[in-house]
């Protein structure tokens, strides 16, 4: 297989969709900001909806439900921005931070 | 048969790698970039070229919707958070801890080798299309098959934004 036919292999979406997931959960892990995390569950999302559209392309039999699936991910995702979001600027108005390490008013 | 970068095939390869380059160096910035400002650029660059894939896997509109809600959107909203929220000057960097990087570097490893190898051990079978996927099946197939799920979404945006507006304003007076 020639590096010029790699777009029509569903194993390089795959990979490309595992790859992004990877430096999705590296910086959840890593990140000490809230607005930092949001942005790696971002990338997360992209990787499972690659996947999706990857899967829906060469394998689905119906092309359309993947696409309606990654659709509803995307609203999902916007969702969860605005909420996020407006957490993190009510938090921010309370403590003057963003440190994930100020939020400690649930520990047990 | 032998592929060269000067005929349409070739030059579409090309097109795809510079597309799939795009897309892991924007990952790459918004993942490990120390400045904020920074992770969200890279998070435009990385939905740019996820956009540009979506284009290579036969839904345009898909990508479309992927400019417009996550670009246009999502990325516009958190640049604004940062605005609001992040002042430079107070930004801890750097990682929470000695020991988490390695540790976020391990498990994000070993999640992404066990995808990887899944993906390449499977044997994928594909089955034949019984639509072509096009805009109008899907505009169909929203008002009718999935129509609860479609319902559902609209009342999910519609609390997620007025619960953004409650939150966001609590506590304003002070």
């Amino acid at each position: 297989m020639s590096i010029l036919t790699l777009h029509n292999d569903l194993t390089t979406y795959l990979v490309i969709g595992a790859v992004l997931f990877g430096m999705g959960v590296y910086g959840i892990v890593t990140r000490r900001t809230l607005i930092g995390m949001l942005i790696a569950a971002e990338l997360l999302l992209s990787g499972a909806s690659i996947n999706f559209m990857a899967f829906n392309r060469f394998i689905s039999p119906d092309p359309a439900l993947g696409q309606i699936f990654t659709l509803f991910i995307m609203a999902i995702a916007a969702a969860e921005a605005a909420i996020g979001l407006s957490i993190i600027i009510a938090f921010y108005r309370h403590h003057k931070s963003i440190d994930t390490e100020d939020a400690v008013q649930l520990k047990g | 048969m032998m592929e060269t970068l000067f005929n349409p095939d070739g030059l579409v390869g090309l097109i795809f790698f510079v597309n799939l380059i795009v897309t892991i160096t924007g990952g790459f910035i918004a993942c490990t970039s120390r400045r904020l400002v920074r992770a969200v650029i890279g998070l435009v660059i990385c939905f740019v070229g996820v956009a540009g894939l979506y284009y290579f896997l036969n839904s345009p509109f898909i990508a479309m919707m992927q400019i417009l809600i996550y670009i246009g959107a999502v990325a516009v909203a958190i640049s604004f958070a940062i605005m609001l929220a992040a002042p430079e000057e107070r930004l801890k960097i750097g990682p929470s801890g000695p020991l988490s990087g390695p540790l976020g570097l391990f498990a994000a490893a070993l999640l992404t080798s066990g995808l990887v190898t899944v993906a390449f051990r499977t044997e994928w079978s594909s089955l034949t299309k019984i639509n072509d996927g096009s805009v109008k099946i899907i505009g169909i197939q929203l008002l009718t098959t999935h129509s609860m799920v479609f319902e559902l979404i609209s009342i999910v945006l519609l609390i997620a934004i007025l619960g953004a507006l409650v939150i966001a304003r609590g506590g304003r007076g002070n």
